[in-house]
């Protein structure tokens, strides 16, 4: 009997339960059609022809861009199909670098795993295309165009995911490549560090920057004390490499894998995240308390910080100035292990392990150094880690559990969870509700409402201080969708977390690769479990946190707390574009105009301010002696539309303002020159 | 010399306001401001990005994706010699070498640095029976030597001459 939506896959009945396209109703077949260009959270794109199968009466189509419909007789793996896929994926490795054995992405690579699969064992066609140049100016991804199948899924990630759209396309016929615009490096780009693009990427062609080389140096310099800390997120994925289930709690053989790989102390990143919440939620009831500066936006995913310093210049007073827990940890450890070691500041070397590319960024910036010493020295991923675990031979799931070492290897539940969107926001809600309420948290210290992996997130508590409103946001476009519904001042909050990665830690782009879906509930799932498994579930309630502020800080929010624990924030331009010249001005003593015409400045009438000075340029006949050019971003978009006028910086300049400065400075000009 | 970066530009901010900022008008702005500029400088593409509110990528994307637009500055004269099946039978190729070695240009360095030549070759212009052919800008010349090409430069060279002597005056 044939019902009204079903379809016959391989000679199996199989029901239509309202799935977009073929593809995920084979899947559910538990068939595993290959794919190169279809993400389930991107948009189909159908480049790629792997996930090609059979339907009577049509012939061959692609199974990820065809409607299910009732009745299809769908055959999956017929000898054409078989041979055109390998046929694919011979004339994709034809162009590809092979050198496997030296690449990132070696035993994780989507390419190799199907030409195994397909029993490719040798590749009949010659290369076509010219060797292109690694681009390694990013801290924390580097491109191999080199290994571009051009699937595009990682243009896709960064712009529908991520709404940055640092990479796309470029070049026509056998000189497509995916890359930055105008054959710059990534860190010459808007790219925030994110590393989504790298997760999606199938090949080698996009990969965390490695730093493992750098760390077995350390390692091995005996004048060196080589001490680490390992983030949340870190312990519920990295026993996936070694065939554990995802979400798997492996804390204790992270910890013994790391003694045995000779680091001298192993501490909790977590113990910082209590400290951070410390400090955040110190901040926010401040803030509350004046009613300014609100909402406070989280600021320890670095991905984020970039992306609102770039975008969002006008936020940079609502940020926390809270350090994130991984620079937290690198001030604090900096600034008090050498004197409790008996060893130089210049010979402790901190190593952090992360979930995160951004992070790699984030320790690299100036501001996170101090008389040149950097607060952290070396940034890896989990899959750095698990290399590294790996070269050492390590068995890991046969290791014995050891723990961490203290002061800093102490930490409460709230610092666990904030591997997970909506897990800051919860461990502030832990602090800040006790403090409004003037009482502990007894028995239930958990706010569901902001659990979950949807990407835009809200929730408010009634506390004696009123209704507190919270946002939680995680993957930069649902931060955009929800910066800018805030900025036409349709919702209102006091409190907004954002995570760059989608799902938050869990699903940063260090951790191991993985392709379902599933995994990253199960990793979340991982982080709130650990936090029942504690005794303590509230930062306030840490003791060496306690410790930390009697011995040292005296108390959260004070002087000293923010010297070592807060940061500030600068706007921060998007690409490293030229300038453009206007006038050219002729005479040799002449007077220097730029007019910044960044987006922000832009938005705010630079563009007429140019035109009003160039007008009255010409109108004095002063063409000679002026030089005009409109150049991008200042880097001072909060004070915008900005232009410089000889020595004098005019931030938001008005044509008036400007015209008054350029007949002084002009006049200034001419008193020099006839003296 | 002062005004034309003023007139350029602010033929841009026209172009970019006729087309009222439209980020699906993005070919048709910048087939209009390479007609400006005679190449796409990047500069002016992410000064295009900004006012579309896209991402430079995507500008720098559709630039190189069509052979039309160029992101290198030409010269005034374009002069493209074929160098098509038939043309290269007829010895074009003899051609090219008198053109590079009379403007001192080579494969790479294909622009005079006054702006005033440049040098492309092009598999077939369709005008195989006038082979060996070239073309300066829309200008189609049939059966050429390396001695008429040179005659055809030295007529533009002089023409521009007289040109700046005019303005000069
Ligand atoms: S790291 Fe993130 S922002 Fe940068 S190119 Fe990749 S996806 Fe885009
Ligand atoms: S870099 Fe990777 S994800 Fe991007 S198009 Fe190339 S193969 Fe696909
Ligand atoms: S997955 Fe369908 S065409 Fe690539
Ligand atoms: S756009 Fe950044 S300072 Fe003008």
């Amino acid at each position: 009997m044939k019902t009204a939506n079903t379809l016959t896959i391989d000679g199996l009945k199989i029901t239509i339960e309202g799935e977009k396209n073929l593809l995920e109703v084979i899947r559910k077949a538990h068939i595993d059609i290959p794919t190169f260009c279809y993400h389930s959270e991107l948009s189909i794109y159908g480049a790629c022809r792997l996930c090609m199968v059979d339907v009577s009466g049509r012939g061959v189509v692609p199974s990820c861009s065809t409607p299910p419909e009732a009745g299809m007789e769908i055959q999956t793996s017929t000898g054409q199909i078989r041979s055109l896929r390998k046929m694919i994926i011979e004339l994709l490795l034809a162009n590809h670098e092979q050198s496997c054995t030296t690449c990132q992405k070696n035993t994780s690579c989507k390419l190799q795993e199907l030409a195994n699969r397909f029993g490719v064992t040798k590749v009949r066609f010659k290369k076509a295309a010219a060797a292109r140049p690694l681009d390694n100016s990013s801290p924390s991804i580097t491109r191999d165009p080199n290994k571009c199948i051009l699937c595009g899924d990682c243009v896709r990630m960064c712009r529908e995911e991520q709404s940055v759209g640092a990479i796309d396309f470029a070049f026509r016929g056998s000189n497509v490549t995916v890359a930055p615009s105008f054959g710059k490096g990534l860190s010459e780009v808007e790219c925030v560090n994110c590393g989504q693009c790298a997760r999606v990427c199938p090949t080698g062609a996009l990969t965390p920057k490695s730093d493992v080389a750098e760390t077995w140096k350390a390692l091995e310099d005996k004048s060196k004390y080589v001490i680490v800390q390992i983030a949340p997120a870190v312990r519920v994925a990295i026993g996936e490499h070694f065939g554990l289930e995802p979400g798997t709690i492996a804390t204790g053989q992270a910890v013994a894998a790391l003694k045995r790989l000779g680091f001298k102390k192993v501490f909790d990143t977590s113990f910082t995240a209590d400290l951070t919440i410390m400090e955040e939620g110190t901040e926010f009831l401040k803030r509350l308390e004046k009613k300014e500066k609100l909402p406070i936006f989280t600021s320890c995913c670095p991905g984020w910080v970039k992306f609102a310093e770039q975008y969002y210049p006008e936020l940079n007073d609502n940020l926390s100035s809270c350090r994130s827990p991984q620079q937290m940890f690198g001030s604090l450890a900096k600034e008090l292990l050498p004197e409790k070691y008996g060893i130089k500041k210049e010979d402790l070397v901190i190593v952090s392990v992360m979930p995160c590319t951004a992070k790699k960024y984030e320790a690299a910036q100036e501001k996170f150094a101090v008389n040149g010493i950097k607060d952290i020295d070396i940034v890896l991923t989990t899959q750095e880690f698990a290399r590294m675990i790996e070269e050492a031979g390590l068995q890991f799931n046969s290791l014995t559990p050891e723990s961490f070492d203290l002061p800093f290897g102490f930490k409460t539940g709230a610092g666990i969870i904030f591997g997970n969107s909506g897990g800051v926001s919860e461990a502030v809600l832990r602090f800040v509700n006790e403090k409004v309420c003037g009482k502990k948290n007894t028995g239930n210290y958990d706010f569901l409402q902001v659990r979950g992996l949807e990407g835009i997130k809200e929730t408010s508590i009634s506390t004696p201080a009123g209704t507190l409103k919270l946002a939680v946001a995680s993957g930069l476009k649902n931060a955009r969708t929800l910066v800018e519904s805030m900025k036409r001042k349709e919702v209102h909050y006091d409190i907004v977390e954002i995570m760059a990665c989608p799902g938050g830690c869990i699903g940063g782009a260090g951790q191991p690769v993985y392709y379902k879906p599933e995994v990253k509930e199960k990793r979340a799932k991982g982080l709130y479990d650990n936090d029942k498994m504690l005794e303590l579930h509230s930062s306030q309630d840490n003791p060496y946190i306690k410790e930390l502020y009697k011995d040292n800080f005296g108390e959260a929010g004070s002087r000293k707390a923010h010297r070592f624990l807060h940061t500030h924030y600068a706007s921060c331009k998007r690409t490293h574009s030229g300038e453009i010249s206007i006038l050219k001005g002729n005479s040799v003593n002449k007077l220097e105009v730029t007019v910044c015409f960044g987006t922000s400045c832009f938005l705010k009438g630079s563009q007429s301010i140019l035109k009003g000075l160039v007008d009255h340029i010409k109108l004095s006949g002063l063409e000679d002696k002026v030089e005009v050019k409109a150049t991008f971003c200042f880097e001072k978009c909060n004070s915008g539309p900005n232009a410089r006028i000889g020595r004098k910086l005019l931030e938001k300049c008005t044509i008036g303002l400007a015209v008054e400065t350029l007949m002084d400075e002009i006049k200034i000009l001419k008193e020099c020159a006839s003296v | 010399m002062t005004n034309r970066n003023h007139r350029k530009f602010e033929e841009v901010c026209r172009i970019l306001e006729k087309n009222g900022n439209d980020p699906a008008r993005l070919i048709p702005v910048l087939q209009q401001v390479q007609e400006v500029y005679r190449y796409l400088p990047e500069e002016i593409m992410s000064f295009v990005a900004t006012s579309l509110n896209i991402s430079p990528a995507k500008v720098f994307g559709v630039a190189t994706f069509f052979s039309h637009f160029t992101l290198k500055p030409k010269g005034k004269y374009i002069i493209r010699v074929c160098d098509g099946t038939a043309c290269h039978v007829k010895t074009s190729t003899g051609i090219l070498d008198a053109l590079y070695k009379k403007l001192s240009l080579s494969e790479k360095i294909n622009t005079t640095p006054d702006m005033l030549f440049t040098i492309e070759t092009v598999s077939c212009l369709g005008a195989c029976g006038l082979a060996p052919a070239v073309v300066i800008n829309e200008r189609v010349y049939g059966q050429m030597t390396p001695e008429k090409t040179s005659e055809v430069l030295d007529g533009i060279i002089k023409t521009e001459e007289k040109q700046k002597e005019a303005v000069n005056a």
